[in-house]
């Protein structure tokens, strides 16, 4: 196959606000441009990946303006939302003036929850263009994103801590919370986990649901301890388990949790932890000793463990178990924050200057969600190019293998469905991309995967005649010691007769 | 792995759950274990303590103890079965116990041990894996990412002829022998009657029962394990395919599980006023019906069911012609005329 070339379009519309508009534009407005940037993610190996930004600059509409003429930038974005081009991968971005309001001061960008930014007009088309881009970049793709998606091509030492916490993608992932309760004596905990999956978590996983799909379940552990024993620390008479004894928590815990028997997607692990009331509170430091405030840690590609502090009783005479009702949406303000940090959406690397918009309930921005994308879709893309490459280097390699009929026809269907990906992406279009891509890993890990492909059930041929030769060799050789006797008789009979007259 | 079937290799058995039992004990549940025991040693009609496997002589250590959990048992290890795991090759049904379910981060640890030979690894007395295959399944592994790291271990007589194949990059290997050497037990048991362990693994086992979840112990150490002095046979290693410098693997990043962790500073900010989904998952569960269990069952199809008839197929070309063959040479030998008695 030849190496993939991917060329990622993100349709732009840049649209000036009144008295925004800044000298030395190369052409009036409106007007297109374009511009194109290779993402260099490992100069060896395919696929390389091209960026184009078709950017089209325009001056506000009268509705725009009213909108943008609003007090604040969060109530602006909300008026711009309906009037803007809400297609997946596209991105509006407003530019208002330097001096203007509309921005709180020292923000020079505002990125908003849907797909837009308002950006201040900067004093020179220079200084505009430069923040344009860097705007683009943090709502669209990097080229460290790329990287994540491609990381298993990449050296682990070169990756940013953001990709190395990137969840692969797959077709589906199943979510798992877990209460532990260590110390049920002491305490009986309640927690309306389906109350809050449905009011917390669900919202976020429908937006999520384009991605992939979600299966919830939830879980309580009794008599479930951590596997290392926390300090007693008199300064803030409260139990500290510092930063570096964090990896050993999870592994005894882990032999404990259960996974659904059916399913092979991966599992997000999300523990609540409340701990047995001689060890309370319990409060993880960080390096620096400082007590974390969420009180909680995650492990990329596995999930998150947050611990959960009972407040201690008044009076040491109340009767055992005391009950405890769960603050869930406490919790879930912490287990949603580490899914968004599991699944690489973090907001760290921004420049000072932007003021990025909360996501609210819903939990990630529209732009995060295609992010997301955009990652995944690259990530898909290079996973069906090996597959199918490797399945190819395995047919020649073993050339009498039978490639049943449906084996082939998902070869045919993984080709060209990331054909039309490919096609997709460089037209734009990244939800039909986003399709097409899980279609053509479906497919191709369906061929590849397929139980009929193992070599060991194909022999080579020299094996069969190192098989067949012995045992028919030595049944042969009287048959064709027979035969040469015949042969000989018919050649003696023929001359005979020519003798004998 | 273990690949021996019968009593009298226990031993293989007990080094197989030795090495699980340690590599429970630092860390690895038992969601990431594939553990493959060809025999029932501990029920087995011979063993004189049912329910046991011990490795140490005067019993006092049981293997066996009730946390093990076997995923490919008696004759359900096989060449092919072993295969299908490492490459993924598996039917739909497996359950999720069965299979390999790693991916590109993922650092794996093969240890196998049975009777081999020079390039070949015996299965159940009946069948053998060759190196190349062995090789082969790990560059297919390594096609699909499905290892970050790997550590072979294999514990039979010229063991070292197992690794000589490999290519696919980041594997190291130990053998407990060279090829042309073989790899000897260790103790025998008077009271159970066989022996109890094989040199190596032993020795391996003394030296890991040291390391605990935390240790930085690395893989230099593991080399120098079993000298020939202990162990007569010379164990082999080779790393030549290894990235990373042997001297900077922890041995706990394959025998144990320690994950990178962080810590969460972020938090997300809810809306706690709102009201939620909750009327849409009660209207699905009114809509179905309960469905009765004899009714998803075709119980009258099945008892009236007739026995499938298999289609007869005339001899193959191969077959003919050998009988044509034999007929042909056996008139000519004797002479037609005695067909006239024949019929």
């Amino acid at each position: 196959l030849p190496p993939v070339q991917v060329q990622l379009v993100v349709p732009m519309a840049v649209v000036f606000g009144p008295g925004a508009v800044p000298g030395g534009l190369p052409r009036p407005l409106p007007f297109r441009d374009l511009q194109e940037m290779e993402i260099s993610v490992n100069r060896e190996s395919p696929p390389f990946v091209t960026s184009r930004y078709e950017m089209r600059y325009r001056s506000t509409t009268a509705q725009e303006e009213a909108a943008l003429a609003a007090a604040t930038a969060r109530e602006a974005d909300a008026a711009l939302h309906p009037l803007q081009d809400t297609t997946l991968g596209s991105l509006t971005i407003y530019v208002v003036p330097e001096t203007s309001s509309l921005l709180p001061q020292g923000v020079s960008v505002y990125v908003g929850k849907h797909r837009s930014a308002l950006v201040r007009a900067g004093g020179s088309l220079a200084a505009l263009q430069a923040r344009l881009r860097e705007v683009t970049q943090v709502m669209s793709f990097t080229a460290s994103s790329i990287a994540a998606a491609l990381s298993d091509r990449v050296p682990n030492g070169q990756l940013s801590p953001d990709a190395r916490r990137y969840l692969k993608s797959s077709l589906g992932y199943e979510i798992t919370f877990s209460l532990l309760n260590p110390d049920p004596k002491s305490h009986t905990v309640d927690w309306d986990i389906e109350g809050a999956v449905n009011r917390y978590v669900k919202p976020v996983l429908d937006k999520l649901s384009l991605v992939a799909n979600f299966s919830v379940d939830s879980q309580i552990l009794y008599y479930a301890v951590l596997g290392v024993t926390p300090r007693y620390d008199k300064e803030s008479s409260s139990f500290l388990l510092s930063a570096h004894s964090l990896p050993h928590v999870i592994n005894p815990v882990e032999a404990r949790l259960g996974s659904s028997a059916a399913s092979l997607y991966p599992v997000l692990n999300f523990l609540l932890y409340v701990p047995e009331r001689s060890h309370s509170p319990l409060y993880i430091q960080d390096k620096d000793g400082a007590p974390v405030h969420t009180n909680a840690f995650h492990s990329p590609r596995w999930g998150g463990i947050m611990v959960y502090n009972v407040e201690a009783p008044a009076s040491p005479q109340v009767s055992l178990p005391v009950h405890v009702d769960v603050d869930m949406a406490r919790v879930m303000e912490v287990f949603l924050a580490q899914l968004r940090l599991l699944f690489g959406l973090s907001r760290e690397e921004v420049p000072p200057e932007f003021l990025l918009e909360g996501p609210g309930n819903e939990g990630l921005a529209d732009w995060e969600l295609d992010h997301l994308l955009w990652a995944h879709t690259v990530e898909n893309i290079a996973t069906v190019s090996t597959t199918l490459t490797s399945l190819a280097q395995l047919l020649d390699k073993i050339g009498n293998i039978v490639i049943k009929d449906d084996v082939a026809s998902e070869v045919y269907r993984a080709v060209a469905s990331v054909q039309s990906a490919v096609t997709e992406l460089s037209l734009g279009h990244l939800h039909a991309a986003f399709q097409a891509s899980k279609e053509a890993v479906t497919s191709s890990e369906r061929a590849f995967f397929d139980p009929s492909l193992l070599h060991l059930l194909y022999f080579p041929d020299d094996q069969k005649f190192a098989i067949y030769i012995p045992l028919f060799l030595p049944m042969a050789v009287p048959i064709l010691l027979s035969l040469a006797k015949i042969v000989r008789e018919t050649r003696q009979r023929k001359k005979e007769p020519t003798k004998m007259d | 792995v273990c690949t021996s079937r019968f009593w009298f290799n226990y031993r293989h058995v007990a080094n197989t759950l030795s090495v699980y039992r340690s590599v429970k004990r630092l860390g690895i549940p038992d969601s990431h274990i594939v553990l493959m025991l060809a025999d029932d040693m501990a029920c087995n009609p011979r063993n004189p303590k049912p329910a046991t496997v011990f490795s140490h002589k005067n019993m006092e250590l049981n293997v066996y103890g009730d946390d093990v959990e076997v995923d490919y048992r008696s004759y359900e290890v096989t060449v092919e079965n072993f295969l299908r795991v490492l490459t993924g090759r598996i039917p739909p049904s497996t359950p999720r116990s069965k299979r390999l379910l790693s991916d590109d981060r993922s650092n794996i640890l093969i240890y196998m041990t049975g009777h081999g030979g020079n390039g070949f690894l015996k299965f159940q007395d009946s069948e053998e894996i060759t190196n190349v295959e062995l090789a082969d399944a790990f560059e297919q592994m390594w096609q699909k990412r499905r290892y970050n790291e790997l550590l072979f271990i294999i514990d039979t007589c010229q063991g070292a002829s197992m690794y000589e194949r490999f290519y696919s990059p980041n594997i190291m290997a130990l053998a407990s022998s060279q090829v042309g050497e073989d790899s000897l037990s260790h103790q025998p048991d008077l009271g159970i009657g066989v022996h109890l362990m094989d040199r190596y693994t032993f020795y391996v086992l003394e030296f890991l029962e040291e390391i605990h979840p935390a240790s930085q112990t690395n893989m230099n150490d593991l080399f120098q394990v079993c000298p020939k002095s202990l162990c007569v046979s010379t164990p082999g290693h080779r790393t030549d395919l290894f990235q990373r410098d042997p001297q900077k693997v922890l041995i706990t990043d394959f025998f144990g599980s320690v994950r990178k962790v962080e810590i969460t500073t972020e938090t997300l900010s809810l809306d706690r006023d709102v009201a939620g989904f909750e009327s849409k998952f009660l209207e699905e569960e009114l809509a179905t019906e309960p469905l009765k269990y004899a009714e998803q069952l075709p119980v009258a199809q099945i008892i009236h069911q007739k026995p499938k008839q298999k289609d007869w197929h005339p001899p193959g070309g191969f077959i003919l012609g050998l009988w044509a063959l034999i007929i042909m040479v056996f008139f000519k030998t004797y002479g037609i005329k005695h067909m006239k008695h024949v019929f």
